[in-house]
């Protein structure tokens, strides 16, 4: 396969860092001396020209041949070691450069979004450099060409998201959510690590080399012979193949937060709201999909794997549809649709429709940032005020946030030709005409699934919309030292932004027009040349035109559906029946209320399971330090001070004895001698004559 | 009859054998010197005596200039003692007297 050499690739991740670094070292002196505009341009400016090199990119990619669309530059040899040659080295393919391109368009809007958002905030430098550091490693992760740089980027995201989490890190609050997002994390990445070293290990058993470049093991997989040998060795029960996919899913779990590793997700929020639509929303939460698409050529050889992720992606969306429900924080609800829409993006990977998938993934970031963005305009206007109870009739106040908003709930509820329409019902379309699922009818469940979740979604996002911005103002006396003060529309830089992604929330579903409609599908046709390897694999249950008819008519039922209940049971907070359903006290009503509202006690469970564990252990280790490696200690310290004193002894009886005697000795030697000292010369004379005579006798004696 | 290399042997062992004596017996610091005096010619007369035995070989020769040389420089210096030790021990240059230098 031929690459294309492309040196300003380089340039679209180091930008951003060298953002990040400027802020670092020399943004707070910036900010004290020339203001907030000497942070925020430079931070805005270089994700913008990272877009922009993009775009030419893009450019370039069109002029190649369709199936050579490979751009490539290799900044140097990193780990040259044995057949591992992980390099500096970035690849974009057309998957890559749709991943980079809203990466960069949604990030440089987010960063333009913050500069009105985060306008109070003392340390905004500190602010723009990590979020600029999130988009360097964001990009990293995306454009790295091997694993080991895929890595590096992978774990950079989750420092950002640990720093940005608990940015307000002086609430005990915050710093606890950006732990519990590290610590999850961490579960996850142990999987990735994990998945990257049996497939490095099997792949170098099977043929003697091996690799970490997505191209070289993609090649090495195509052979049958290879694949053959991965699918029957078993490890622990398991193919090869198989236990590399699970493992590379448990870090796209942690990371895309998918049961049981999404609990960190709705704690993210606690940092601030650009962070949760960039972040937490738009980018780092799909670089799990990213990670199973880009390894679409591992997961395809194993059809449990497959059946696996679509159906934990599947639970996953209607679980936390449902937990959205009885939500009261605003950007909870949008956290916990965040993390069932990355249930749908897996449902699409699962099924082996990648291109659907990362379709989602786009048309997502744009209509979730834009709801994030339009939560984060609602509480700047609400004077910080999250709970939906207390806002209400913010339409009149803040009319552009509240069409964006709109518009962005249209798209993820699924109205007919906006964005989310497509791409979702394209995912259900695909699960439920997929043939690779293990169990019979497991695409009719995982579309069964997929459709419930699409009912709640469309009646949680509408219920958050009517809350929000219908009926009258509740907020108004506010308890929080703001009492009295209307609600007031954001700056314009903010509101332009919400109109830029509405904007793409309607129309960015045309580039992936259904087959169905016998119009061009650009971005199918545009991944085709990345998914094509495991095309062959990846079945159909044949279902025909009628059936995907009669599905998106069924979809656009449902989204009305949900609509509908939403606007009947909290339009204008005229509608008793919600809050008495919340004081029924019946106990069916009332349990199920209470079961979801605390999320089916999932964190409690972590709680009492593991962090119990943990602490438990902990009391373990603590009686163990305390009486057994104390007690060692504590003995050695008295073997030491026995050693100390026979030292003592010895050195004061028989060190100085000898050091003593000595100088002793020499001293009684000296008054020996002194006596010969009789200063006679005579004396002298008669001992030299004496001596010479000795010596004169002594020849004599020797060698006479 | 013409002296052997024997007869200047006796003489320069007689006169080593004098000096000696005048070294042992006397008390006066002069005394000593004047013993001194005559074993380093001795000494001399053996030098001499051998350049000659041994086919006039001047080294012998210039060795006892050197001697006479040295013998003069180490009356000098010990004449500036002896007149140390006069100042010193109550105007006596016996040098038994001198038996104070000891350590």
């Amino acid at each position: 396969m031929t690459m294309t050499q492309y040196p300003l690739l380089a340039l679209i991740p180091l930008l951003p860092l060298l953002g990040a670094a400027y802020n670092a070292f020399v943004g707070a002196r910036m900010q004290k001396r020339f203001g907030y505009a000497a942070v925020h341009v430079p931070a805005i400016l270089m994700p913008g020209i990272s877009f922009v090199i993009t775009v030419l990119a893009f450019a370039r990619l069109v002029s190649l041949p369709h199936h050579e669309r490979v751009l490539t530059i290799t900044l140097w040899s990193w780990m040259p070691v044995g057949s591992v040659d992980a390099g500096v080295a970035f690849l974009m393919d057309p998957l890559a450069l749709v991943m980079c391109g809203f990466i960069t368009f949604v990030g440089t809007l987010i960063h333009i979004y913050s500069v009105g958002y985060m306008h109070e905030e003392p340390s905004y430098w500190r602010f723009f450099s990590y979020l600029n550091l999130f988009m360097f490693t964001m990009l990293v992760l995306v454009l790295a060409d091997n694993f080991i740089l895929m890595f590096v980027g992978w774990e950079g995201v989750g420092l950002c998201s640990y720093l940005l989490i608990s940015f307000w890190y002086k609430e005990k609050k915050n710093a606890v959510a950006g732990m519990k997002a590290f610590i999850v994390n961490r579960i996850g990445d142990f999987g990735f690590l994990l998945g990257l070293l049996l497939l490095f290990w099997s792949i170098h058993g099977v043929t003697g080399g091996s690799s970490v470049v997505f191209r070289n093991i993609e090649e090495i997989l195509a052979q049958p012979a290879v694949r053959e040998a991965l699918s029957s060795q078993t490890v622990l029960g398991l193919s090869l193949i198989s236990m590399i996919g699970i493992l590379f899913f448990v870090g796209a779990m942690g990371k895309s937060a998918q049961i049981p590793l999404y609990v960190w997700l709705p704690d993210a929020m606690a940092g601030p709201t650009p962070v949760s639509a960039l972040i937490h929303a738009a980018t780092m939460v799909t670089a799990g999909v990213y990670l199973v698409a880009r390894l679409h050529f591992v997961f395809a050889l194993s059809p449990l794997v497959m059946s696996w992720v679509a159906l934990v992606g599947a639970v996953t969306a209607v679980f936390a549809a449902t937990i959205g429900f009885f939500q009261h924080d605003i950007k909870k609800v949008l956290a916990y649709s965040t993390v069932s829409q990355l249930g749908y993006m897996f449902i699409g990977v699962g099924v082996g429709a990648y291109w659907v998938a990362i379709f989602h993934v786009m048309t997502h970031a744009f209509f979730k940032a834009c709801l994030f963005l339009g939560s984060g305009s609602v509480i700047l206007g609400c004077h910080h005020e999250q709970d939906m109870r207390r806002m209400g009739g913010l339409k009149k106040f803040m009319p552009v946030t509240a069409w964006t908003y709109f518009i962005a709930c249209c798209a993820i509820a699924g109205f007919p030709f906006t964005s989310g329409f497509f791409s979702k019902d394209e995912i259900l379309w695909k699960a439920f005409d997929s043939g690779n699922l293990l169990f019979p009818g497991g695409g009719l469940m995982i579309w069964a699934l997929g459709a419930l979740g699409a009912v709640c979604t469309a009646f949680y996002m509408f219920r958050s919309y009517y809350m929000t911005f219908t009926g009258e103002y509740r907020g108004a006396h506010g308890h929080n030292g703001h009492g009295g003060h209307q609600p007031h529309e954001s700056p314009r830089n903010m509101t332009h932004v919400l109109v830029v992604l509405a904007a793409f929330s309607l129309v960015a579903g045309f580039i992936g027009l259904p087959h169905l409609w016998h119009l061009p599908s650009y971005l199918h046709h545009w991944l085709d040349p990345v998914f094509s390897g495991s095309a062959e694999i990846i079945r159909s249950a044949g279902h025909g035109s009628g059936h995907e008819w009669a599905l998106m008519i069924f979809s656009v039922a449902l989204a009305l559906t949900g609509w509908a209940f939403a606007r009947w049971l909290y339009r204008d907070n005229r509608n008793a029946a919600p809050s008495r359903l919340i004081e029924s006290k019946h106990p069916l009503v009332c349990g199920i209320h209470r079961l979801v509202y605390n999320k089916y006690y999932v964190d409690e469970i972590y709680d009492a399971v593991f962090v119990g564990f943990v602490m438990w252990f902990r009391k373990i280790c603590d009686w163990i330090d305390r009486n057994i490696v104390d007690a060692l200690v504590n003995f050695a310290g008295l073997f030491g001070r026995l050693v100390g004193r026979v030292h003592g002894l010895t050195d004061t009886h028989v060190v100085d004895g000898a050091v003593n005697g000595t100088a002793w000795s020499i001293a009684s030697m000296g008054s020996a001698l002194r006596l010969v000292q009789t200063g006679n010369l005579r004396t002298y004379l008669y001992i030299a004559i004496s001596g010479a005579i000795a010596l004169v006798i002594m020849n004599f004696i020797l060698f006479g | 009859m013409n002296p052997g290399l024997q007869h200047f042997l006796v003489l320069s062992a007689a006169l080593f054998a004098c000096g000696l004596l005048c070294l042992v017996t006397r008390r006066n610091a002069i005394g000593l010197l004047m013993g001194i005096e005559l074993i380093i010619n001795a000494a001399n007369i053996n030098f001499v005596a051998f350049s000659r035995h041994l086919g006039n070989d001047r080294a012998g020769q210039v060795f006892a200039l050197f001697g006479i040389a040295l013998a003069a420089v180490g009356v000098t210096v010990a004449l500036a003692i002896v007149f140390a030790l006069y100042r010193n021990f109550n105007k006596s240059i016996d040098v038994d007297d001198a038996s104070r230098l000891r350590g």
